[in-house]
């Protein structure tokens, strides 16, 4: 896919699809308001493939619910700017917003066995926001049903149409829920963490499908997951997030050669390898801070072996530091002419 | 690929799972269920004869007949006719008496249930979908309610509005509800925090679809359940209103009043408060004992464990491996 729209000829296109800038979630909690994602500005071409990177609890995901609409307030609140073909989506009606899901972005998740609504057959809930939507009958629900099930391959879909998600294995409930993101042609799929709950093989079968549809609609993907070999193979460009915050960006090539912020270099070292030497795999020592407890400066100090004085007061903003490689470190020129 | 190595798989069980499901697969079910299939059929009976009371009955139920007075279960009066359970101080048949106030008993309950059931579950959806100041409002409404003697209650709001059928659904609804609004409330609370809630919204559903046709579904089988059984406790609540003369007056019947006016003659006539008792009795039970069958039946997952016959070894269809 990668090798079919190289980075740079999508660096071209004018407009981006989406176009997110300093998106701010934070939630009331009992412990006073807490930040999920601070800040944090990108842009989405058509049909370009964008990956998310992050350990739990560092704000991909809910930055992506954010964008659609699906943090409740309260206790959640979203600040900044998301636009969709030049619209902001976070001042939209409620309305338009939900026009707006399904059936121009959608979002599959994590575990596909509970996104499923378990008293439905998978048949209608295929179709649903195609009968919504489209305001069509019944019968033509399920031809359509039948139809994005053949899309996404689960065989015999004519007689599968009927069963129930607790009928299928992980990665056909995965199917059908791709099945049902699919039925309106959206031009954005969100997935979060699609391939987590299942097992390699299924992994495998899934992305290869999600790459598959994507070169037949054109549609953008934002993958959003914590597996780097997944991004190093199915991803145009990403990003790596810490604590809320995007520290690195850039294409997906440029990331695994040369990594600048020391986090990124980190996960990069922490990947088994089939080449090189064997032993202990390197582990960032330390742990996250709680959302609650974000360290002053740059929020990756207490962890950084490389970190300096001035990492200790000052946040670190994101900029250039290549072609179109971007990261939030004091030391990036510094890193990159190690 | 997949679709290849699939192919070669056995297609046919998930045919069958589909075929079965069908009228015939819920009768096999509810055979195999002695406990719950006699239940059934007890209430099935019932509800004919409540049904069908006026053509079905021997008797006329309020006819009085002084020659036939006080005569035992399977007994035959003086004038030849040939009582099932008997007749009372008026010589009036139980059996087509108890048949007249199962029509009562019955139509209170189902009522009363489906009323308090349809206050309560909305009331209670709302409060856990929404949560915030309806919820507190509401979720305190419904302890203070629930702290509340609801026989005393009931007797003097019936002082009051005066008995009859139609105020006797009205005090229920007041009563019951809360039953429903606590469970629909948690229930919700529970599904919500589920994926597919999330999912429903993410591809654009409202909140008047996601309550109707995501998380009511998914609510039903407990519903259910509780549904039968408040029915049962509605029959009961209503025997004792009729015994203490605040419930259904006569000549209108219902199996409490029956007791009530048995009551009297209870050392000559024991039938007259034992019939109409264990009437009561075995239709509270036969209730209670289905409601596991109903909750089984409504549940999408549990329900082919139910359908499928036990010796069958079912296993979910998997295709990827």
């Amino acid at each position: 896919m990668r090798a079919m729209q190289p980075y740079e000829t999508l660096d071209a296109v004018p407009a981006p699809l989406l176009d997110i800038r300093d998106l701010r979630v934070s939630f009331d909690t009992p412990h006073g308001l807490v930040k999920a994602v601070g800040g944090v500005s990108w842009s989405l071409s058509p049909g370009e493939t964008l990956g998310i990177i992050g350990e739990s609890g560092s704000g991909k995901s809910v930055g992506l619910e954010a964008i659609m609409g699906l943090i409740k307030s309260p206790p959640g609140h979203v600040s900044g700017q998301v636009l969709f073909d030049g619209r902001d989506v976070l001042t939209m009606a409620e309305r338009d917003r939900r026009q707006l899901r399904g059936e121009k972005i959608a979002m599959i998740f994590q575990d596909a066995m509970s996104a499923l609504n378990p008293s439905l057959t998978v048949g209608t809930q295929i179709a649903e926001v195609y009968r919504l939507r489209r305001k069509c009958s019944q019968a033509e629900a399920e031809r359509k049903a039948i139809e994005l099930m053949d899309r996404v391959k689960i065989p015999s879909a004519k007689t599968r149409v009927g069963c129930y998600p607790h009928e299928f294995s992980g990665g056909m409930c995965q199917r059908v829920m791709i099945a049902t993101a699919l039925a309106l042609n959206p031009q954005i799929l969100i997935a979060d963490e699609p391939t987590t709950a299942l097992d390699v093989t299924v992994q495998r079968q899934i992305m290869t499908l999600l790459a598959e549809l994507q070169r037949e609609d054109g549609m953008a993907l934002v993958l959003i997951t914590h597996d780097l070999g997944l991004v190093a193979e199915t991803v145009d460009r990403a990003m790596v997030m810490y604590a809320g915050r995007i520290v690195e960006s850039g294409p997906v090539d440029a990331l695994f050669e040369t990594p600048t912020h020391p986090y990124t270099r980190g996960l990069i070292r922490s990947m088994p390898r089939l080449d090189g030497a064997s032993g202990a795999l390197h582990a960032i020592g330390g742990t996250p801070p709680a959302a609650g407890r974000m360290p002053r400066g740059c929020a990756f100090h207490p962890r950084c072996e490389q970190r300096v004085d001035r990492c200790l007061t000052e946040r670190p903003n994101l900029r250039m530091v290549a072609k179109g490689q971007a990261a939030a470190c004091h030391l990036a020129e510094e890193t990159r002419h190690d | 690929m997949t679709a290849v190595d699939a192919q070669t798989l056995p297609q046919d069980e998930a045919h069958d799972r589909a075929a079965a499901i069908t009228s015939r697969a819920y009768f096999g079910a509810l055979m195999r269920d002695r406990v719950a299939f006699v239940s059934a059929i007890f209430l099935g009976l019932l509800l004919i004869a409540a049904l069908g009371a006026d053509l079905l009955a021997p008797y006329e139920p309020n006819q009085a007949n002084l020659r036939a007075r006080f005569v035992p279960p399977l007994g035959t009066a003086r004038d030849g006719g040939f009582h099932l359970l008997g007749t009372d101080e008026l010589g009036r048949d139980l059996f087509s008496r108890l048949m007249h106030g199962a029509r009562v008993s019955m139509s209170i309950g189902l009522l009363g249930a489906l009323c308090s059931g349809i206050v309560g579950i909305t009331l209670g959806v709302l409060a856990g979908f929404y949560r915030g100041l309806l919820e507190d409002v509401l979720m305190r409404a419904v302890d203070g309610m629930m702290a509340l003697p609801s026989l005393l209650i009931a007797l003097f709001i019936l002082f009051v509005i005066g008995p009859g059928f139609g105020n006797l659904i009205l005090i229920f609804t007041l009563l019951h509800w809360m039953v429903f609004a606590r469970m629909a409330r948690s229930l919700t609370l529970n599904h919500q925090q589920h994926t597919y809630i999330t999912a429903a919204r993410a591809i654009g559903g409202s909140d008047r679809r996601i309550i109707l046709t995501h998380l009511l579904p998914n609510m039903i089988s407990p519903l259910i359940v509780l549904f039968t059984l408040e029915i049962a406790v509605l029959i009961l609540s209503e025997a004792s209103l009729s015994f203490l003369g605040f419930g259904v007056q006569a000549p209108q019947s219902s199996w409490g009043l029956m007791i009530a006016r048995g009551r009297e003659y209870i050392s000559s006539a024991w039938w007259l408060v034992v019939m109409p008792g264990a009437a009561i009795f075995l239709t509270a039970l036969a209730l209670n004992l289905v409601a596991a069958w109903a909750r089984a039946i409504t549940d999408p997952v549990q329900r082919w464990r139910w359908l499928t016959p036990p010796r069958r070894n079912s296993q979910p269809i998997d295709d990827e491996d």
